[in-house]
């Protein structure tokens, strides 16, 4: 779990996006996996091998943890992508499906 | 269970720990033989680890009749073979035989194709199988991802595939099983042939030493190019290099394999492959690798949007004639040589056919066409 | 992409736009070589400068003056000219076989920016790809909930993100007490810090004391550790620890389980940031085919390099932590270095003139390394968490098992490119940056022989991910078409 510094909320621009159709919001500057952990969302994902549950680890593109479906692609680093308004992220389950 | 034999001395020494020198020890040491098998270290030239673990039939065999009937007999004997192994060691190879495809770009390269399918066929002494040349609407039903490219291809119910880099392991542990005595960084320097055994001394870089057994089987691979000389036979391969693609572990959406897609029972899609002649280069060419992915996506446009995980280059082990060579020893009796580029097909042979032979003594005349004399003819003028 | 003349978009690549990469394109650019600086983050700075332009932190007194220092780097980058290219991924460095008419070999380059990738050609390329933390595994630590102590210090600096409920900090290394202080001056909450750095470890340490007592840094990191301990609870002799998350389910963390002098304890946690130092972050140099050596003193493996970071692959050099740990200071004056040997062999200086102008930054460096035997050895972390108990997972992506590994060296797998065949670990997207060097240690510790023996994998490109479709879209020569399709 994590918060934000009160000073941040006045320092940045809010920014408003969807996890797993709910309505999320960010702030400009933070990565999806940022996003993420700031609306209390740990885990994003199920692995492809046992199911486990995972979330974001190393927040610096090196672990593949954080994979996460951003606006209907699959598998794509919520650490290495910016938030943006309006953008759709899934929580994945397993393996991705071929078509997205 | 067999017990290593006293002393380093062994009935047999198999030379090369790959698919075809593991799956030999295995069926060697199920025949009752006390078994050594010399490896390499875990740097090596290892076709094994590279590559595209398919359990092929169609199209294999034009030019030597023989060749097809050995694949098809493989193929047959796979599934028995993938039992045995999951019984044995509780692990499974993923063997499956849903028949594959070699889809078509175009209608010359399908009638191309047809033709050798047919020719193949029209040998003598073949042992026929079924197959079927499709077009692009029968084709579409059994592959329905196919883009708009692919012009129709050829099926064949015996093609299937494998994991092969757990058929390696189910294998290596199929010999610790059965004591067969694996020992890696025992690349073999020196073979001599002495007092009706064989002498197999250790490159000091590895273990050093020397390993004494009666009977020896080259399967190592290229550098049976190297050692068979030594014992009075001839095994003139050439590496000829190969890359392969793969990608994220995917749901599973492609249900039969192909000549160059696949998905794997873990999830993720090979793609293969290319023939260069590099010699014992494997650096990647991000153009080849490049061609593979751009062919793949006309074949099945969904796979664009994956990602690529991991890609390498592997080396054939390729005759003059891409057929095997299998053959003892005329000068040094009880030294075979066994080399081949389809160790994951051809892996039921060597284990249940092959294995028992060696252990028996001999090939018999079955094997002569699998001679390397036939690269022996003189040329005519 | 093999033509006989080789148009070259740039003179020198820079991978990496942390302190290594910023100087380097700095100074190579201002000597009037064109440079690209590519990163993979949308802003300079790399990790230890992670988002120094825009930070919404902005009370300096949190992340403290060593950040700050960071912003120092940029201005020289902008008026050098060099291209810097942020959101680039670099997933192939290669030198091709044909020689080049002018004598330089091409060095080409594999991107992808705004996914779509491309071949880039230069005639010299640095790797600044700086350093990861080095794999903590404990039984949990796959957990949601559970994250590097690096991880957590990239939400403070890009976001202003701080732990709430529960929080324990375990392991070792200047890094952990670093980010503790910054919690401490940003009022956030520590519950505990699990310190593992071994007791022994300070018998071998104390001899290098005296080099560490000149470090210009020591004032500066010993006031920063004291006041942590000070004001937080610190818990040291730790020697075994294991995340777990609710009685019979693996959703997210919800307790802490250490051992000290023999006894269990456990503490609730809803966070837990784990560190035990930082490693080179290898791939890229690895799969480029650049030579590297087993670095006992910093337990890891290094790419070798001479003393102006240039690899056994010709035209490719390394600067930085990428290279070998020696911290922010010490990678900008490697850069440096780096830079003017490049300008060396591009024949835009003399050797004189690179010699001379390497004293300062030579001195630098050397100030800089000053007291890293003594922290390299206080806080090599203990043989348990290098080399795990069996049921801990060693590698994330593929979920192998310690004991997997050790079976499959009782197998017969004598290193890890056999073990990654048998039980594909390493094979997984991380490309095994999380898994390599526990595999290493593991290997080595069941067959009882150094990790320098037993290896590391051999790596091939792509290191990062691209899609198929990205891949399909690049150049290709007749001869590599030929060698697909004509068969």
């Amino acid at each position: 779990m994590f918060r934000r510094l009160p000073e941040i909320e006045t320092a940045t621009q809010a920014v408003s996006f969807t996890i797993d159709g709910r309505p999320a919001s960010a702030r400009a500057g933070d990565s999806v996996a940022a996003a993420l952990l700031a609306n209390g969302v740990t885990a994003c994902r199920t692995t492809p091998v046992s199911g486990a549950a995972r979330g974001p680890y190393c927040m610096m593109g090196v672990c593949f943890d954080c994979l996460v479906t951003i606006d209907g692609t699959g598998n794509r680093q919520g650490c290495q992508v910016r938030v943006a308004p309006g953008m759709a992220v899934e929580t994945q389950n397993g393996k991705r499906e071929v078509e997205r | 269970m067999t017990q290593p034999s006293r002393g380093g001395e062994y009935d047999v020494a198999v030379i090369g720990g790959g698919l075809v020198g593991s799956a030999l020890a295995w069926g060697l040491a199920r025949a009752g033989q006390t078994v050594a098998m010399l490896d390499e270290g875990d740097i090596a030239v290892r076709p094994s680890r590279g590559n595209f673990a398919l359990v092929w039939v169609q199209g294999k065999g034009l030019g030597m009749p023989e060749y097809a009937g050995w694949t098809k007999k493989s193929s047959d004997d796979w599934s028995g073979f993938a039992d045995l192994l999951r019984e044995q060691t509780g692990l499974d190879v993923a063997y499956r035989r849903p028949g594959g495809f070699m889809p078509m770009l175009s209608e010359e390269d399908l009638q191309a194709r047809a033709n050798t399918m047919m020719r193949l066929h029209n040998q003598p002494d073949m042992i026929r199988y079924p197959y079927e040349v499709m077009d692009r609407e029968t084709l579409r039903k059994e592959l329905p991802f196919i883009g708009p490219d692919v012009v129709g291809g050829t099926y064949c119910p015996l093609d299937g595939h494998c994991n092969s880099l757990r058929l390696l392991r189910t294998l290596h542990k199929g010999i610790g099983l059965l004591g067969v005595d694996y020992r890696p960084n025992h690349r073999v320097e020196r073979i001599e042939h002495r007092d009706g055994g064989f002498r197999m001394s250790i490159a000091d870089g590895g273990a050093g030493g020397e390993v004494r057994a009666g009977k020896i089987v080259l399967a190592a691979g290229h550098d049976s190019a190297r050692l068979a000389p030594m014992v009075g036979l001839s095994a003139p391969v050439r590496p000829q290099r190969g890359h392969v693609i793969v990608t994220e572990k995917t749901a599973p959406f492609l249900h039969h394999p192909t000549v160059y897609v696949r998905q794997t029972d873990e999830g993720g899609v090979m793609i293969g492959d290319s023939f260069e002649e590099a010699g014992f280069d494997t650096t990647l060419q991000p153009g080849i690798s490049s061609a593979i992915a751009e062919r793949a996506i006309r074949f099945f446009p969904l796979l664009g949007k994956l990602n690529v995980v991991r890609s390498w280059a592997a080396l054939r082990v390729l005759t003059p004639d891409g057929f095997p060579i299998y053959e003892e020893s005329k000068t040094a009796p009880g030294a075979f040589v066994a080399t081949c580029h389809s160790g994951v097909t051809l892996a039921a042979n060597h284990a249940l056919t092959l294995a028992p032979l060696i252990a028996a003594g001999g090939l018999g005349d079955g094997f002569t066409p699998f001679s390397a004399r036939r690269f022996h003819v003189p040329q005519a003028a | 992409m093999s033509a006989p003349n080789p148009k070259f978009d740039f003179d020198i690549a820079v991978v990496g736009s942390g302190p290594a990469g910023l100087a380097a394109a700095a100074l190579a650019a201002s000597k009037g070589a064109s440079v690209v600086l590519l990163d993979e983050q949308a802003e300079p700075g790399g990790q230890i400068y992670r988002a120094v332009t825009e930070t919404p932190v902005r009370d300096r007194k949190v992340l403290g003056p060593d950040y700050w220092h960071g912003a120092e780097l940029l201005g020289p980058l902008r008026d050098s000219g060099a291209a810097h290219w942020p959101g680039a991924v670099v997933w192939s460095v290669a030198r091709p076989r044909e020689d080049a008419a002018d004598g330089h070999r091409p060095i080409q380059i594999g991107l992808s920016r705004n996914g779509s990738a491309a071949m880039l050609t230069v005639r010299h390329v640095i790797l600044a790809t700086g350093a990861l933390e080095r794999p903590f595994p404990i039984p949990g630590w796959t957990l949601p909930g559970v994250l590097g102590a690096g991880a957590a210090q990239v939400l403070l600096k890009t976001s202003g993100l701080v732990p709430s409920g529960a929080t324990v900090m375990a392991g070792s290394g200047p890094l952990l007490w670093l980010l503790a202080w910054q919690y401490l001056q940003a009022g956030a909450r520590i519950d505990a810090i699990l310190d593992t750095t071994p007791k022994e470890n300070w018998r071998a340490a104390l001899p290098l004391l005296p080099g560490f007592l000149r470090s210009p840094y020591l004032g500066k990191g010993m006031k920063l550790m004291l006041e942590v301990r000070r004001k937080l609870t610190v818990i040291g002799n730790v020697t075994a620890l294991r995340a777990e998350g609710a009685i019979g389910g693996d959703s997210a963390l919800k307790s802490v389980v250490y051992t000290r002098n023999g006894a269990e304890h456990r503490l609730p946690a809803d966070t837990l940031l784990l560190h035990h130092g930082v490693i080179p972050n290898l791939n890229l140099a690895n799969a480029t085919g650049c030579a590297q050596r087993w670095d006992e003193q910093q337990r890891c493996w290094r790419p070798t390099t001479d003393e102006w970071g240039a690899t056994s692959v010709e035209g490719v050099s390394l600067a930085g932590d990428g290279a070998g740990i020696g911290g922010a200071r010490a990678a900008e004056e490697a850069g440096r270095l780096a830079a003017l040997d490049a300008l060396h062999r591009l024949g835009r200086i003399g050797r004189e003139q690179r010699d001379k102008a390497a004293v300062p930054f030579r001195a630098a460096l050397d100030r800089a390394l000053t007291g890293r035997a003594f922290l390299d050895t206080l806080y090599t972390p203990a043989e348990a968490f290098r080399a795990p108990a069996d049921d801990t997972i060693v590698c994330r992506c593929e979920e192998i098992t310690a004991g997997a590994v050790r079976e499959a060296v009782r197998l017969g797998c004598s290193g890890p490119n056999q073990a990654k065949s048998f039980l594909r670990c390493g094979m997984g997207p991380c490309q095994g940056r999380l898994c390599g060097p526990t595999v290493t240690e593991v290997i080595a510790a069941e067959r009882g022989v150094s990790p320098a023996e037993v290896g590391y994998y051999r790596l091939r490109p792509p290191v990062k991910p691209i899609t198929l479709a990205e891949l399909a879209a690049l150049p290709k020569t007749d001869a590599d078409i030929d060698a697909v399709f004509k068969h």
